[in-house]
């Protein structure tokens, strides 16, 4: 054990986490994903727990981007995807072919790696999704379009332009527009796809404390490259390879005392 | 540092130097052509070019006259084919692009649609005088529209494939994540982010249209009066044109020159428009 004491880790002192006091979010059981006849993903098991930030760190390609597509079931918009198993939200599975889609989606948001608005203003950018589900009077739909920038901490800069071009922004404001606009429809969690990757650091750091000030209200699932990342943010991490998941527990635990050699190797940079 | 006077490298240069001139003397040689052409259409163009060219009809032979009813006629059958052909090409290209693009429908419609793009206009016009002219028993200015519009059809067809293709698949799940049906997805975020590029396939499909002469030497024929029936034979730009051109009649050769000239800027003016919506959703 003597080797774990060299592990280079950011500085995680998270206040331990009473795991039984818990409510389960999203409960994945014996999920298989397959790319046509390749199987990306085998035999997964995870908890997303209510309020909480789980992580996904791994190489490239171990699936966790994959994974998260399936808590959406954003891979039915292509053929030859298809995923076996159970992934029960609130006890429901949503892989059932009976699944509402938009419905799940709506309760299921997602932040992609690039920042995508819309081609419309701004302010359409967000009200948009929500007249999907909502009829709401102009002045509530104002308010509730406000709401949504000031929770993305993007208010302050577009108050002044929300009938700007949503492309006219920077990258950085692009992502916390698409924050804004997950958060508006009111989802129950939110997933991120490597966030910050094509972000400047400010832009990264400003993202971070969001989601640690969003994880009061949803179930939050970040993939990330940045390992830094996955401590400062998450309350739980899963270390993912080749399609299998090889670790999952408290963040602090994962990246201090890590059970599996692979993690460790992963986590003091000897692969990936 | 390799010696820069080396003989490998004086010969890459000098070989250089001759492609360069072979390519200048190519373009040179091919624009000269152009510009004669055009310059001859503008001389002579708008030495005719009065008022009443716009308000008078085609004349008979040896007689003075304008353009009105070509004028009139062309632009009657333009609308109506445009009118006719895009929401078929906009809802095929869409279903192509959107709904089926792993189909294999889609290849095959592809595979078609192409034939039909370069298929000689001759054809078209052939086609139509054997489904509506021979049934209807006369020309008309309706059939006329009907074969332009089987030509419009093929170009937004391909634009709007092409254009929605280039719609970026991230934008596509960013809407679908936020529950949006695909319908909507394709009304409200597809169609928004791939519309220059769409109208510049349907400005395309008139400009290639307007020029047309066959399709419509078979089906709408020419009608020296001032027609607005669409239902009798009508008179374009195009048919005068060839008619007028191939006269010994100093007076319709004149307006055929003409009309070839308002063609011109016609086509033009489309194709500049074109250019600035693709420039503007460049900017955007």
């Amino acid at each position: 054990m003597s080797s774990m004491a060299a592990i280079t880790v950011p500085s995680v002192a998270k206040a331990p986490i009473d795991v039984e006091g818990l409510t389960e979010k999203i409960s994945v059981r014996n999920l298989d994903f397959f790319y046509g006849d390749h199987r990306a993903l085998k035999d997964i098991n995870v908890s997303l727990h209510q309020g909480r930030v789980t992580a996904f760190i791994g190489p490239s390609g171990c699936g966790k981007s994959t994974l998260l597509r399936v808590l959406n079931r954003m891979y039915d918009l292509y053929p030859n995807q298809r995923a076996t198993g159970d992934v029960n939200l609130d006890g429901e599975n949503i892989l059932s072919p009976h699944q509402d889609l938009n419905l799940l989606r709506a309760k299921v948001g997602m932040v992609f790696q690039k920042p995508t608005p819309f081609p419309m203003t701004i302010y359409e950018n967000i009200a948009f999704g929500i007249r999907l589900y909502e009829k709401l009077p102009k002045s509530e739909l104002e308010g509730r379009v406000q709401h949504a920038l000031q929770r993305a901490a993007l208010w302050e800069e577009v108050k002044d332009k929300l009938g700007a071009n949503g492309l006219s922004l920077s990258g950085g404001q692009q992502q916390r527009l698409c924050i804004a606009r997950t958060v508006a429809v009111r989802p129950e969690v939110i997933l991120f796809d490597e966030p910050c990757s094509a972000l400047d650091p400010i832009s990264t750091a400003k993202i971070e404390e969001l989601i640690d000030e969003l994880k009061e209200d949803y179930t939050i699932a970040i993939v990330t490259h940045n390992m830094q990342q996955a401590a400062r943010v998450s309350d739980f991490t899963a270390f993912m390879y080749l399609g299998e998941l090889v670790e999952f527990g408290e963040t602090t635990k994962i990246f201090t005392t890590p059970n599996d050699r692979r993690t460790q190797d992963y986590i003091t940079g000897r692969f990936g | 540092m390799a010696n820069v006077n080396s003989t490998l490298y004086r010969f890459r240069r000098h070989r250089n130097q001759v492609a360069v001139g072979f390519a200048v003397a190519a373009t040179v040689f091919g624009l000269s052509w152009l510009v004669l052409i055009l310059g001859e259409l503008l001389w002579k163009g708008f030495a005719g070019l009065s008022l009443s060219v716009f308000t008078e009809i085609t004349p008979p032979p040896a007689a003075e006259g304008g353009l009105r009813n070509a004028i009139i006629g062309s632009l009657a059958m333009t609308v109506i084919a445009v009118v006719i052909g895009t929401p078929l090409g906009i809802l095929a290209g869409t279903y192509m692009a959107e709904y089926g693009r792993y189909a294999k429908l889609s290849m095959v419609v592809r595979f078609i649609n192409d034939i039909l793009l370069s298929a000689p206009s001759i054809v078209v016009g052939l086609f139509v005088y054997e489904v509506m002219v021979a049934q209807m028993g006369h020309f008309s200015g309706w059939a006329g529209a009907v074969a332009l519009a089987v030509l419009v059809v093929p170009v937004v067809v391909r634009t709007t494939e092409d254009m929605l293709t280039l719609v970026p698949d991230t934008l596509r799940e960013a809407a679908a994540s936020v529950g949006l049906p695909r319908s909507l997805m394709i009304q409200k975020v597809a169609y928004r982010a791939a519309r220059a590029g769409m109208i510049t396939g349907v400005l395309l499909a008139v400009a290639r249209i307007s020029g047309e002469t066959a399709p419509l030497l078979f089906t709408a024929l020419n009608n020296q009066f001032g027609n607005l029936d669409m239902n009798a034979p009508m008179a374009s730009l195009p048919v005068v044109i060839f008619l007028f051109a191939l006269s010994p009649y100093k007076e319709w050769q004149q307006l055929a020159w003409t009309g070839a000239l308002l063609i011109t800027i016609a086509v033009l003016a489309l194709s500049i428009g074109a250019r600035l919506l693709t420039a503007q959703r460049k900017t955007s």
